[in-house]
């Protein structure tokens, strides 16, 4: 029963994406002099060259770092939104460890990614601790922390690290024993990838395998019930938002040691909000956040060629999320066929145990 | 210091304090309605920059300036009518249906400027108009009183008389009523034949159109065009003045100005010789901080209240 529902979600998170799809196809029909170009770049494009196909990869290795992070905050059922945040400070974090600190080659980026992801997990953790201490929302704190986590950041670099000799606002160049290392060649694919790897299978075994995962699971089901079976909710909820933080905080630390020499980022990055939507088409599943980070990669991507070597504009990504968040999330969205679908296989599988 | 003091107590920063508070009142009495009626607009930031965009590109086409706050207070309703749709009709978490506003919001409103202005960052090159300011009658008689007071965007003193409205919609109507028994008890207001959808989708047409409000007057009032994500979190700050004003019309107004002050502050701070990310992180951890103090001693409160019965 359970997993022909499972199979129900697949086929209806398909449907979404194939509206969604539809109204880009409207859109572009719409606002572009060249739609058939337009719609090639757009979905054959990134897979059109290896560069690209490495884009792709390129941009899911933060994706999946956020979609985990998202998903186990939202596990706990806290709309803790501050992982763009954390994300942002990790790679301040990183940045500032990178700089500051001389070890061996191996040990170096270790440091600094572990570093990122604690100073990561300070920004989603301060508004856990304020909602379970306080009850103060969560949701408006983390947001604001977010603006915190920026300017504070924008600031160490400013003060600290920068480069005088440089023409922009970018810190001083890291460290070669502090970089990761690049996995395939003609591509930006770097060390981050396995460690993402490594973080998928890590919170899916801390989620499904672990009693900390259980009693988080049955706090975000229902707390009360959490609570009278004895489970201290509070302290699994901060847990989650700690965890949820320190995993962006690593995403961030990953991206600049992979990505960049400098730290360069003159804004929020948005990947944080981006981990939102991963997590909401993984069902906060860490093992199908891959897979999602993939498809808003790909979007992503094919909307920056199209942007490129065709007249739209590739804001229209926005409205694609923006559909696909809303009707995934909608529960009501094609609720009679899963009816039907779940009232017709109870069906045959009575039929099936009579036959016996 | 002295240059700081010098500061607060000119006569200019009791009028910019005015000026940056406007559009977080408007929001925040946006904030306000929904959340009285139980359901949580996060969307108020992409909202008031979908309004914002509409007035300038109304206003320019049809040389009013009067039909592009029409058009932007509608557009914000109408944003508040689909979420309603998504969340009450389609059962879509309404944080999550806010989160998609505030996306198509911040992506959108570019693409939008795009086709229309052919550029993605500001609007400059459409002949966009802006709301009147307003010389107050007698008010603009007295000196000091009236720098700040008077000469105000029109928009300014429609805000303070939103705050009024919607104190007497929220506590003196039959709607109001309704509005607020919807917020506590849904079950409850539904067993007395309180439609609770069409309530709650009024709510949250009227918390668009606020959100309509404020983002006409970031754009036709606060400056004179559209840019790029220009709300800057405003409409996540009016939620946190709503819940730091405890959801009452005038603790709201309250935390605004609060808000306002710092926003106002972190401005003129930037001629001395603060490091400017500490200025600009005024408001922001004006907001958290206050919050936890509200949070803390209504927990405490509460606490309190549990003792003493028990």
């Amino acid at each position: 029963m359970k997993s022909k529902r499972i199979n129900f979600e697949w086929i209806r998170t398909t449907v979404v994406i194939l509206i969604a799809l539809i109204f880009t196809l409207i859109l572009i029909l719409l606002v572009s002099k060249e739609p058939a170009n337009a719609l090639k770049e757009f979905l054959i494009g990134p897979i059109d060259s290896m560069r690209h196909i490495g884009n792709v990869i390129e941009l899911m290795i933060p994706l999946t770092f956020t979609g985990l992070a998202v998903s186990l905050m939202f596990s706990a059922e806290q709309f803790n939104l501050a992982a763009e945040g954390a994300f942002f400070a990790g790679a301040i974090g990183a940045a500032a460890i990178a700089l500051t600190t001389d070890l061996p080659n191996i040990i170096h980026p270790i440091v600094a990614i572990l570093g990122g992801g604690l100073i990561g997990s300070l920004i989603t953790g301060i508004p856990g601790y304020l909602k379970v201490k306080w009850n103060a929302s969560e949701l408006v704190s983390s947001l604001m922390f977010n603006y915190i986590a920026f300017f504070m950041g924008i600031y160490v670099i400013n003060n600290f690290f920068r480069d005088p000799n440089a023409g922009a606002m970018v810190s001083h160049k890291l460290p070669q024993s502090v970089l990761l290392m690049n996995l395939i060649p003609r591509t930006r694919i770097h060390l981050g990838l396995i460690i993402a790897v490594i973080f998928i299978f890590a919170c899916y075994y801390f989620i499904y395998r672990t009693k900390w995962g259980y009693e988080l699971r049955v706090t975000g089901q229902n707390s009360k019930f959490a609570e009278y079976s004895g489970i201290n909710t509070l302290k699994v909820i901060l847990f989650a938002q700690l965890l949820g933080g320190f995993v962006a905080g690593v995403g961030g630390a990953t991206q600049l040691l992979g990505m960049y020499t400098r730290f360069s980022w003159q804004s929020l990055p948005n990947l944080g909000w981006d981990g939102i939507i991963v997590a909401i088409l993984a069902r906060n599943n860490p093992v199908y956040v891959p897979l999602a980070a993939l498809f808003l990669a790909y979007l992503r991507i094919g909307a920056d060629i199209m942007a490129r070597m065709s007249d739209v504009q590739n804001e229209v990504v926005y409205l694609i999320q923006g559909i696909i968040i809303v009707l995934v999330v909608a529960e009501r969205f094609l609720a009679k066929y899963r009816h039907k679908w779940v009232f017709k296989e109870a069906k045959s599988g009575i039929s099936e145990a009579e036959g016996e | 210091m002295d240059k700081f003091i010098e500061i607060i107590f000119s006569v200019s920063f009791g009028y910019a304090v005015l000026r940056v508070t406007t559009p977080l009142l408007f929001a925040s009495m946006g904030a306000l309605i929904s959340d009285k009626a139980g359901v949580i607009n996060i969307a108020l930031e992409g909202i008031m920059l979908i309004a914002a965009l509409t007035g300038v590109i109304v206003s320019a086409f049809t040389q009013s300036a009067f039909l592009g706050l029409m058009a932007a207070v509608l557009a914000g309703s109408l944003t508040g009518a689909a979420m309603a749709y998504a969340s009450l009709n389609l059962k879509t978490d309404i944080i999550l249906s806010g989160v998609a506003v505030n996306l198509i919001g911040a992506g959108g409103t570019v693409f939008a400027l795009y086709l229309v202005a052919h550029d993605k960052g500001i609007s400059s090159s459409l002949r966009s108009l802006v709301l009147p300011k307003v010389a107050l009658p007698i008010i603009s008689q007295i000196p000091v009183i009236s720098d700040i007071f008077s000469g105000h965007n029109i928009l300014t003193y429609v805000a303070i008389l939103s705050v009024v409205l919607v104190y007497i919609l929220v506590y003196k109507t039959p709607v109001g009523l309704q509005i607020r028994a919807v917020g506590e008890n849904s079950h409850a207001a539904d067993s007395v034949g309180v439609s609770v959808i069409k309530i709650k989708y009024t709510a949250l047409i009227l918390s668009g159109a606020f959100a309509g409000f404020a983002g006409a007057y970031m754009s036709m009032g606060y400056v004179s065009w559209f840019s790029k994500n220009m709300t800057v979190g405003r409409g996540f700050i009016a939620l946190a003045a709503e819940a730091m004003g405890g959801g009452t019309p005038l603790g709201t107004t309250i935390a605004c100005f609060v808000f306002g002050a710092a926003e106002a502050l972190s401005n003129s701070l930037q001629s001395l010789r603060v490091p400017t990310e500490f200025v600009q992180m005024i408001p922001y951890v004006v907001t958290v901080v206050g919050l936890a103090l509200y949070s803390s001693r209504k927990a405490s409160q509460i606490k309190k209240h549990l003792r003493n019965r028990g």
